[in-house]
């Protein structure tokens, strides 16, 4: 039983994180009506990434990290299910072990010990040089969000000046589409 | 047919496609070409408001009273924001609205142009949906998709947001063709193997009670048909929310009254100690289950709802049904049936006894007064005196709200237009207005308080201009009665500016409005002025100087469960009932 409206503690309530794939149409404002929602409703979006997938059908797929107790994630479903322009929506962490990647960009700066460090780094990660002058490099760094977290650490202690990410895109495995 | 035409002709022919007759506007630089348009055909009126927030309470009233989609049609900027209150209101009521609103050019879109708002971003989060048509090509199409999302599934508010050079542009008009959205199917049908779960449940049931709201009214006429047969067939008691009035009639003999914070004692207590709850069509509001971790405890709850959304928000269910309330209560007529239950009779018999006795509190009793108008009794006479007509009452909100849900009852659905979910103050004539043009031949009252008469008091012009004989009945109190009340309760009687200071005079009022003005203080005098009332045949202010300290009772105060709520009577100290984290809440 959840506790009263008012005085709701969600401490008390198991917090998960879910990863939900949400397909929409490609429409002007579709955008600003999901994190609405969220906004509106006090549920927290941790990453969101979004891009047209099916050019001819105008369709976008969503990869929405989103945390809370069971309830809110299934409201949070279920909200996203009576916006106009949402298809479908299909939570990757309850259909099972979804893949999940992130791309991040990753400038050092420097010179000496740190350059070599941050370059046999990079090389460990398999992260790419997309950019290198004598006193700089771009690296690209993609894995699971634990790796790139992991890298974008220790670029840190070697001259890190700069990050992008583009949070988390995920599909599930096996041979089924969603 | 496909037929060439400019944009404002195909709005104007897209509401002549979805029949509509009426609708309710307020023109201005924005939508010109669109009241060119209407200015020559006959098929739509155009009803003009003074005030584009009436607009949309009036397409309210319309809509609500009559099962049809309510339009509007306001320019862009001002227009639009001052309609966003009304749209707010549809939202929160699921009312099926249709709101179309001009915007600057398409060129001048966000250079801030004169009455230039960002239309569609403003009304986002109070629509169901909104547009911005960008191409003429998209008109026809947006236009028969906005009836389909307001009038399907959960009904609401769309707006549709129409540059002006989209108006002046000529393109190919299509009629509706299919009612088949490629996204938004609200499911219409519940699980049949979860209505005979339902059933199995209500079967087993010791102390049943039936929980309905304005999902039941929202259906249409035959979803009340359905349920006061599903009633009559299990026996079990019966309570309603605010919205849900007139669903089952009040004369019933399985009707507890309304429940929630201004509920009757039987409604609530069964809430409270029931067994098995069946809501059908309402939404587990905070005004209904007061404090939520001690809402009827001891129940397993069936909900019914077209929403997915609206079951287990707010509380657990053990069987949610979504579907539209006509359709599962058919099913679970028809699965009731087969299986024939063998019922439980004799606990059965020992609840309706339970009820009995808490019906014998008569919690909606008050202390009668000879020499000022109490308000219940106000009300009370006003449904005596017009009970035998075709009459649809709407309200403001506040004390007078809840004493007219208390003690004006409702024998069938669409008769009772209030604003629940919003609470918006001036919503009453402005709605009734709309009720009015809907049944120009009923008998419409707004039952009003003399502050929230005063928000949309510009509209008594519009009821002039078109000769409708609305009845604002106020309740004056010179307080707004339920600030009032609260701070009674809640902050040791300090009035905090919720006195009605400097009222206007309202019998001199009605007249310069062209209406007839009629104050009564006297009980002795009410029923002949009230009578009065009744058979002037054009608009009527009723000024009706009440009793200015009574309180409306029973009430649950905020963060007490229903078994804690206080009577009128009460010999408590009300000052104390509510403690510190009560005092937080609204």
């Amino acid at each position: 039983m959840p506790n009263s409206a008012y005085f709701m503690s969600d401490a008390v309530e198991a917090v998960r994180r879910h990863t939900l794939a949400v397909i929409v149409d490609n429409e002007p404002g579709v955008l600003a009506r999901i994190a609405g929602m969220f906004s509106a409703r006090g549920y927290n979006i941790d990453s969101l990434t979004v891009s047209e997938t099916e050019h001819e059908a105008h369709l976008s797929r969503l990869t929405i990290v989103t945390s809370g107790p069971e309830r809110i994630i299934e409201q949070i479903k279920s909200q996203l299910e009576r916006l106009v322009p949402v298809h479908r929506v299909v939570d990757l962490t309850v259909t099972g072990d979804a893949l999940e990647r992130e791309l991040a960009l990753i400038k050092v700066v420097g010179t000496g010990d740190a350059r070599v460090e941050a370059l046999r780094l990079a090389s460990a990660f398999g992260a790419r040089t997309l950019d290198a002058t004598l006193t700089s490099f771009v690296f690209e760094m993609t894995g699971t969000t634990e790796d790139v977290e992991r890298f974008i650490k220790l670029m840190g202690d070697v001259g890190r000046v700069e990050v992008c990410r583009t949070g988390i895109v995920a599909v599930r495995r096996g041979p089924e589409p969603m | 047919m496909t037929k060439q035409m400019t944009g404002a002709e195909m709005v104007i022919q897209a509401l002549i496609d979805q029949g509509v007759s009426t609708i309710f506007g307020y023109p201005g630089g924005a939508v010109l070409p669109i009241y060119d348009a209407m200015f020559q055909q006959s098929t739509v009126k155009h009803v003009l408001v003074r005030h584009e927030q009436g607009a949309v309470h009036a397409a309210e009233g319309y809509a609500r009273s009559s099962g049809k989609v309510g339009v509007v049609l306001v320019t862009s900027g001002p227009g639009a924001t001052n309609a966003v209150t009304g749209l707010t209101d549809a939202l929160m009521d699921s009312i099926p609205i249709v709101c179309i609103t001009g915007q600057v050019p398409t060129h001048l879109i966000g250079s801030d142009a004169f009455q230039e708002c960002d239309t569609v971003g403003i009304t986002r989060s109070c629509t169901k949906h909104n547009y911005l048509v960008k191409s003429i090509d998209d008109l026809p199409r947006i236009m028969h998709e906005a009836f389909y999302i307001a009038s399907s599934g959960r009904p609401g508010p769309v707006v549709v947001d129409i540059p002006k050079d989209i108006q002046f542009k000529a393109g190919l008009y299509d009629p509706p063709k299919t009612n088949r959205h490629k996204t938004y199917q609200p499911q219409i049908k519940g699980d049949i193997e979860k209505v005979k779960a339902a059933v199995a449940l209500m079967a087993s049931a010791k102390k049943p009670v039936f929980y309905t709201g304005g999902g039941v009214i929202n259906s249409g006429p035959r979803a009340s048909e359905l349920l006061r047969e599903l009633v009559q067939l299990t026996g079990f008691p019966i309570t309603s929310t605010l919205m849900g009035l007139g669903a089952y009639p009040a004369s019933g003999p399985n009707w507890l009254g309304m429940l929630g914070m201004h509920g009757t004692y039987e409604a609530n207590l069964a809430m409270h100690d029931c067994d098995v709850m069946i809501n059908i069509g309402a939404r587990f509001d905070d005004r209904i289950t007061g404090r939520l971790d001690a809402f009827s405890p001891g129940s397993k709850k069936i909900h019914v709802d077209i929403d997915a959304s609206s079951i287990n928000k707010n509380v657990k269910t053990a069987v949610g049904i979504v579907g539209d309330c006509a359709s599962v209560l058919e099913d679970m007529l028809l699965v009731w049936r087969q299986m024939a239950p063998q019922l439980d009779k004799p606990a059965l018999k020992s609840w309706w006894g339970e009820i009995e006795g808490w019906r014998a509190k008569k919690s909606l009793s008050y202390r009668r007064s000879e020499k000022t108008i109490k308000p219940q009794y106000a009300v009370e006479r006003l449904y005596e005196l017009t009970k035998n007509r075709n009459t649809f009452i709407t309200t403001e909100v506040g004390q007078h709200q809840m004493w007219a849900a208390q003690h004006y009852h409702f024998e069938e659905p669409n008769r009772w237009m209030t604003s629940g979910g919003l609470g918006t103050m001036g919503y009453g004539l402005p709605a009734a207005i709309g009720v009015q043009l809907a049944h120009p031949d009923a008998l419409v009252i707004d039952i009003a308080g003399e502050a929230s008469i005063l928000m949309n008091m510009q509209e008594m012009s519009t009821a002039a201009q078109y000769r409708l004989p609305v009845k604002i009945f106020i309740l004056n109190n010179e307080y707004m009665g339920m600030v009032r009340q609260w701070q009674e309760l809640l902050h040791g009687g300090r009035y905090s500016e919720s006195y009605s200071e400097a009222l206007p005079d309202f019998v001199k009022l009605a007249e310069a409005y062209h209406g007839k003005g009629i104050r009564c203080s006297d009980p002795a005098d009410l029923d002949r002025a009230i009578q009065e009332m009744i058979d002037y045949p054009g608009p009527v202010i009723f000024d009706c100087i009440v009793d200015k300290k009574e309180n409306c009772f029973p009430m649950i105060p905020s963060g007490k469960a229903h078994n804690e709520m206080i009577l009128g009577d009460s010999d408590e100290d009300i000052g104390t009932v509510i403690d510190a984290k009560g005092r937080e809440l609204v």
